[in-house]
């Protein structure tokens, strides 16, 4: 990818590509710092496409390409930019690699796309992705920013993935599309529920829940 | 500097056509594949209520073997000239009944010397939106093989299960033709869990979704009535076949 490459240079000499700050920046987003369960952004995206395993695997890689590569090019530009205009530069640079992904997924994974529909095209209301630019990329180089892309899409995929599980297990007894009771011969009926919205909120919340009984998350007063 | 009116114009410019080419590029750069998945989709459509489809199976090379297509008028006479891969059929929903050009997909068996099954799309309306599909008529043109429906905006998990394959078979082996041998279509009833098996006009309604079902039954009416002719004109053919091979 030529875009990684013209990024590398701009690193320091002094500093590993991949240091220890440079790893907490994929790290961190994963646990403590993730988007969805922590910093509670990009919710109706998860609530929407989690119904099965296989979009959800999509609609995360897209998600990480696009604030990956959103944060890379608003990193290089970043000083370019007029602070007034700032947030039309930052949208515009998102719905071209929202825009690009979706085309690509028309073109390669046809099925998909049409399961994600209107989803992807909504990646760019995900306030994960502004919220990165604005936090991260706007004052850091271009390679830690582009870590901090992936970290944090990274970081929305895991949580996507595991609601998807949960609803898919116990909603259609299925993962990947492969009935998982039936083969093993338990009787199993979907349960409904997982299926609606509804499902994925009580999953979150229930993820949420864990997550922050094992860390200790305190509510700041 | 980079506060200044005329720096910010500049700036709008240059990102907005830097945007725009690279847009475009994809745009183009992408259109052959997927306009090839479009046309492949189709294709798997139109097959899936005639046979069985399975993933992996060489759509293009099966469609190829074993379709033969042409377009017909409302009075059942072939359009020369159209090319029923071609034709849209929202631009002909859209268009009076008897303007309309109708697509008709003949699906061969195997070995391609005798025919299976009719393929005909169908087009209507459902609760919140368009919803079409496609009904494969076995060789007498009465007996539905197989059904396959889509829809733009149906209520997931209510009117949106016409696209399952639950309710897409309970379509199977049902007729288009009443007793009186004129065309009824078949009927989605009210309610769910009720037994139509003797029924041949009739199915099983989907719960929560009453006008979706409604408007299936009435875009499957619709459809048979614009295909009447056809459909009449060739059960005639068969029979002085019949009558002659005797």
């Amino acid at each position: 990818m030529s875009e990684v490459s013209t990024a590398v240079p701009s690193v320091k000499p002094a500093e590993p590509l991949l240091s220890k700050k440079n790893r907490k920046l994929i790290s961190n987003p994963l646990d403590a710092d993730n988007p969805i369960t922590v910093q509670v952004l990009g919710i109706c995206s998860a609530l929407a496409v989690t119904v099965q395993m296989k979009p959800a695997i999509v609609m995360s890689l897209a998600v990480m390409f696009v604030t990956a590569f959103s944060n890379l090019f608003i990193s290089l530009i970043r000083n370019t930019i007029p602070s007034r205009i700032r947030i039309i530069v930052q949208l515009s640079i998102v719905a071209l690699w929202v825009i690009i992904v979706d085309q690509l997924l028309k073109a390669y994974v046809y099925d998909v796309s049409k399961q994600l529909s209107v989803f992807v095209g909504l990646i760019i209301t995900n306030c994960i992705i502004m919220g990165r630019l604005e936090a991260f990329a706007m004052g850091n180089k271009p390679w830690p920013s582009f870590l901090d892309g992936i970290g944090n899409g990274l970081g929305y995929g895991v949580i996507l993935v595991s609601v998807a599980f949960f609803r898919e297990l116990m909603g259609s007894g299925s993962l990947f599309g492969f009935k998982v009771f039936e083969t093993a011969g338990i009787p199993f009926i979907g349960n409904g529920l997982m299926m609606l919205p509804a499902g994925a909120c009580i999953i979150l919340g229930l993820l949420i829940w864990a997550q922050r009984a094992r860390n200790g998350y305190r509510e700041a007063h | 500097m980079q506060q200044s009116n005329a720096y910010i114009l500049i700036y709008t410019v240059i990102l907005t056509i830097v945007c725009g080419v690279l847009l475009s590029m994809t745009a183009i750069g992408l259109k052959e594949p997927q306009q090839k998945n479009i046309e492949l989709e189709k294709k798997s459509n139109i097959l899936s209520v005639a046979m069985k489809v399975s993933e992996g199976d060489d759509v293009e090379k099966i469609y190829k073997e074993r379709v033969k297509s042409y377009v017909v008028d409302v009075q059942g006479k072939v359009v020369e000239g159209q090319k029923a891969e071609n034709i849209v059929v929202v631009t002909e929903y859209k268009k009076p009944v008897e303007q309309r050009l109708l697509p008709v997909y003949e699906i061969l068996n195997p070995e391609g010397t005798d025919l299976e099954a009719y393929v005909f799309p169908v087009y209507g309306f459902g609760l919140w939106d368009n919803i079409w599909g496609y009904v494969a008529l076995k060789k007498d043109l009465n007996t539905i093989n197989g059904v396959n429906f889509d829809h733009k905006a149906e209520t997931p998990g209510l009117g949106a299960r016409i696209t399952t394959e639950e309710v897409r078979n309970r379509f199977i082996g049902k007729q288009i033709f009443d007793a009186s041998a004129s065309i009824t279509g078949v009927k989605m009833m009210k309610g769910e869990g009720n037994d139509y098996s003797t029924q041949p006009n009739q199915v099983d309604g989907m719960s929560g979704a009453t006008i979706t079902g409604t408007g299936v039954s009435k875009m499957l009416l619709e459809y048979m009535n614009c295909y009447q002719s056809f459909i009449k004109s060739k059960k005639s053919q068969s029979a002085t076949a019949l009558l002659i091979t005797e």
